[in-house]
């Protein structure tokens, strides 16, 4: 069959992407054609600024290089300008843009592709077509400013936006005197509120830097005579001053280059200075054969200039291109960072405030640190950082996943690091850390092997990293920091900004949408969710299957049938594996109480099956490291002790202190309430892992603060608190509820842990679902609903009902114990 | 004579399954069963630092590896990318429902490696 033609016209970043996305899931689908109208293959604009700067190379900031175009057989047409498109015959005509002997080229199309970025605002002022009188856009752009440094002496660039003081900075460091002339009355206004933009001005001008504010350009004066005759020599203003001028760099805004677009007819916004309209798949409204991504697309009223949504843009362009029809793209929130080394500058959403915001502000201008925290109905709106962004990536992440901070409110200002953070030695600031300091301490990857991969393998986004590097792909607590390296090496912002992230490259389905759909249309099987669902793989993945088993069981209890090829090895023989391939064996000691009879059976089974490590765990109980698979039946049997869980997603332990029975100090029966706790929790699969601990009296020697459900016996009665954990983040537990009586604990614990079973999302543990929905509502719903807490308790109860130990009811428990021997033995003597 | 020995019944797998078979010499081998009833037969060691593939997650023709959830294809037992590795493979004949191994790869091939406790 003959392969169908995709013609691009625009070879920059947006496009590119595109292409780099369908190539992926549609690799021989279309043939390509691509005209560009630099005479340079695909290349990272954003870094244009550190090229100027003298700080990277032009060849270091190519994405693509021609063997890339080759590899794939694109036929890719540089220095080509397309000054003509037929729609009706479907044809695209480019003109050599030196507008050489080389005449037109003409290419077919069943699918076009319309990247052709922005344009440049030039000043509609006398003398804007001065010989020295430039734009700040492209390589040539930038290799003209770097040839004018070497020859003059004074520039002016008009603009103080992020483009303009980049320009300023890169023309400073190559030893021009430079001005900046900006009409409005702070710099960068549109991400800057007017403190942060007068330190920025401060700053800039200690590095030399002089700025006009408010200074409005009336013409440009050039050399009448002389061997620089032509060529621009002033800035003229409004009140009639000068500033002598060798180089005028206009900075004054981009404009989507739709003249392409007009001429051919598709509708664009605002007479085209909007952009060019495209829909959710960016397609355009007036030809659905004809797509359009990038800087010139109009998207629900705005064309972005940033490259985290454009990359959005293309993955969702490119499945539609593919032929897959899903995905839709629904607009991003952006974030800006300005490229200049030594000014950390941050700021994203609604940093101005206004009616019905509240603000939080430090500042401390001798040091040169401002910041600016907008909330509105205790969520964070907006930021603006000037000094110390360490927490820039942390607040625009609040910022995009909405959640309220009211429980964080008083520690907001000073940074994720001061609500418990381990693993990377306390560094938060990338930027200061040595290549050799290590970053993500699960998978030991440092600083510059992070750098490096984002600089070889021109990686974009965190996912990317996480793939190529491993970084922050474990336990996550470095994202923040990995974050800022992408944002150092690869400029820019390049962190995702889904509301709503799908749970796997299987589907575009939500974690949440998932769970609603199988309760909306009570769908018992992981097959069924699949189909409903529509699941673009036929039995999902090691990431999905796991989750979509969790929600059946937990969401139809008694219904729903376990699937244990979906669980995880540890929950599939019911034992940890270890790094070997041996497993540890865990049983369970209610309340962590033990007896001389539990202890002689460990020791015995620990003798008779060669069991190498015996150790005493955090949770009250004891680990038998490194026993083989074949001898797991063997040992639970001979140990004859419940299963303790220590494997599964499920509750774990209780952890308790002596309490009342033994303590001089103890107010409650602590030991016993922990194990009257376990003995109805137990057994009990959750999202993640659930831990309890009981102190018998304030002292709190069972850690109750940092334990999914904390319970501290006081002399009145019983203090319940929630969503605590240690671990990666510690997380303090928060004040819930006082009770009076044990079977209230129970009822309320059970109730609390039931609504974070059938709401919270797989692997999010009870500290995420509860600052995810907010702990108002959860509060709600245990405290003051007392039908729906009670309700709650009487499902979990109901869910508990009979159920199996996996160690001993195999049938019930779904255990298939042909794993624990070989099913053969080839050439083995028997 | 032909070098095909009999290993086990397609039933004795579980579908998305694996089961494991031990060799004279060598760590084992992992065969695996997808949800469309092929079989495939892989040297039950991970690439990248030895975890046994047989405990992994089956979907489609791959396997997550329990250790550090590479993936790896059953067919050629490479390493997904951006992951490099390759793993041992062993060639599977599925015949009237019974499942045979090359009893010469399975004396000879891969033999050397160090075995890990199963």
């Amino acid at each position: 069959m003959k392969k169908l033609r995709l013609v691009m016209v625009g070879n920059g970043m947006a496009g590119v992407r595109t292409l780099e996305e369908l190539l992926k899931i549609a690799p021989d689908l279309y043939d390509v054609t691509i005209f560009g109208a630099e005479p340079h293959p695909n290349y990272n604009r954003i870094l244009l600024s550190p090229v100027l700067a003298g700080e990277q190379t032009v060849d270091q900031i190519v994405l693509n290089p021609l063997s890339w175009y080759a590899e794939h057989g694109i036929t890719l047409h540089l220095g080509q300008k397309v000054v003509a498109i037929d729609r009706t015959r479907r044809v695209v005509t480019a003109q050599d843009g030196n507008g050489g002997p080389g005449g037109q080229i003409q290419a077919e199309y069943d699918r076009l592709l319309i990247a052709t970025g922005s344009n440049p605002f030039i000043l509609p002022v006398p003398g804007k077509t001065l010989q020295g009188v430039i734009a700040y856009r492209d390589i040539a752009d930038t290799q003209t400013m770097i040839d004018a440094a070497t020859r003059y002496r004074h520039a002016v660039v008009i603009g103080g936006g992020l483009l303009g003081l980049e320009a300023a900075n890169g023309l400073a460091k190559r030893g021009m005197h430079v001005t900046v002339v900006h009409i409005m009355p702070w710099l960068m206004e549109r991400q800057l509120d007017d403190v942060a933009g007068k330190l920025l001005q401060k700053s800039l001008e200690e590095r030399g830097l002089k700025f006009l504010i408010g200074a409005q350009t009336e013409s440009l004066l050039g050399h009448d005579s002389g061997p620089d005759a032509g060529r621009v020599r002033a800035v003229r203003f409004l009140d009639g001053t000068e500033v002598p001028a060798d180089l005028v760099v206009m900075a004054a805004g981009i404009r989507p280059n739709t003249d392409l677009a007009l001429k051919i007819g598709l509708h664009c916004a605002n007479e085209g200075r909007g952009g060019i309209v495209v829909t959710d798949t960016l397609q355009t409204v007036t030809d659905p054969r004809i797509y359009a991504v990038g800087e010139c697309a109009a998207h629900r009223g705005i064309a972005y200039g940033l490259v985290a949504p454009l990359f959005e843009q293309g993955k969702v362009c490119a499945t539609h291109l593919a032929q897959f029809g899903i995905g839709r793209y629904t607009g991003s929130q952006t974030s800006t960072k300005l490229k200049v080394t030594g000014i950390d500058l941050f700021s994203a959403g609604n940093f101005s405030g206004g009616a019905g915001t509240e603000e939080i502000v430090l500042s401390d201008p001798y040091a040169g640190v401002y910041k600016k925290l907008v909330i509105r109905d205790d969520k964070l709106i907006g930021a603006c950082l000037y000094g110390d962004t360490v927490d820039g990536s942390w607040y625009f992440k609040l910022l995009r996943d909405g959640r309220s901070i009211s429980d964080i409110r008083d520690k907001l200002m000073f940074g994720e690091s001061n609500i418990g953070d381990v693993g990377h030695e306390g560094h938060g600031k990338a930027a200061a850390m040595a290549d050799s300091d290590e970053v993500c301490g699960c998978n030991g990857v440092n600083k510059g092997a992070i750098c490096k991969a984002i600089k070889d393998k021109g990686l974009f986004t965190l996912e990317e990293v996480r793939k190529q590097t491993k970084a922050s792909a474990s336990c996550g607590s470095c994202t923040g920091l990995v974050e800022q390296l992408l944002m150092f090496t690869a400029g820019g912002d390049y962190s995702k900004a889904p509301a709503r992230k799908a749970m796997c490259g299987c589907t575009d389905v939500s974690h949440q949408e998932a769970r609603e759909g199988i309760r909306k249309d009570k769908l018992l099987t992981i097959d069924s969710v699949y189909r409903t669902m529509g699941w673009r793989t036929p039995n999902g993945c090691a990431s999905c299957r796991p989750a979509i088993n969790y929600y059946l069981l937990s969401s139809w209890p008694k219904e729903a049938k376990d699937d244990p090829q979906s669980r995880y090895i540890n929950e599939r023989s019911h034992a940890n594996i270890q790094k070997d391939g041996s497993y540890s064996v865990i049983p369970r000691m209610w309340g962590g109480e033990t007896t001389a009879d539990e202890l002689r059976r460990i020791a015995d089974a620990v003798d008779k099956y060669k069991i190498p490590t015996v150790k005493v765990t955090g949770g009250q109980r004891i680990d038998l490291l490194g026993v083989k698979k074949e001898d797991l039946v063997n040992v639970w049997k001979d140990i004859g002790m419940p299963s303790g869980h220590a494997y599964a997603k499920a509750l774990r332990t209780v952890k308790t202190c002596v309490g009342s029975e033994w303590c001089r100090f103890g107010t409650q029966d602590s030991t016993q309430m922990g194990k009257d706790l376990e003995r109805a929790l137990w057994r009990m699969y959750a999202p993640h892992k659930v831990k309890l601990a009981v102190s018998g009296c304030p002292r709190n020697c069972a850690e109750a603060g940092i334990k999914d459900v904390g319970v501290i016996g006081v002399d009145s009665g019983w203090e319940i608190y929630v969503a605590g954990n240690g671990g990666i983040k510690t997380e303090v537990a928060q004040f819930f509820c006082k009770l009076k009586t044990p079977e209230e604990v129970l009822e309320y614990s059970g109730a609390f842990l039931q609504l974070y079973r059938e709401e919270g999302w797989y692997l999010e543990r009870t500290v995420h679902y509860v600052n995810r929905v907010g702990l108002d509502v959860v509060k709600k719903k245990i405290l003051e609903d007392h039908e729906g807490r009670k309700a709650l308790w009487a499902r979990l109860q109901f869910s508990l009902d009979g159920e199996p130990d996996p160690w001993f009811d195999f049938d019930k428990a779904s255990v298939d114990t042909r794993q624990f021997t070989a099913v053969a033995n080839a050439g083995v003597p028997s | 004579m032909s070098p095909w020995t009999f290993i086990c019944k397609l039933d004795d797998i579980p579908v998305l399954g694996s089961r494991r078979v031990a060799r004279a010499a060598g760590p084992e081998v992992a065969i695996f069963r997808t949800a469309d009833d092929r079989v495939f037969a892989l040297l039950d060691r991970c690439p990248h630092q030895g975890g046994p593939l047989s405990q992994g997650i089956v979907f489609g023709h791959s396997v997550a590896c329990p250790l550090h959830n590479w993936t790896i294809a059953l067919a050629d037992g490479k390493a997904q990318a951006p992951d490099h590795g390759c793993t041992a493979r062993f060639a599977v004949r599925v015949d009237a429902g019974a499942v045979f191994l090359d009893a010469d790869e399975l004396a000879t091939r891969a033999t050397n490696i160090e075995t890990v406790a199963p």
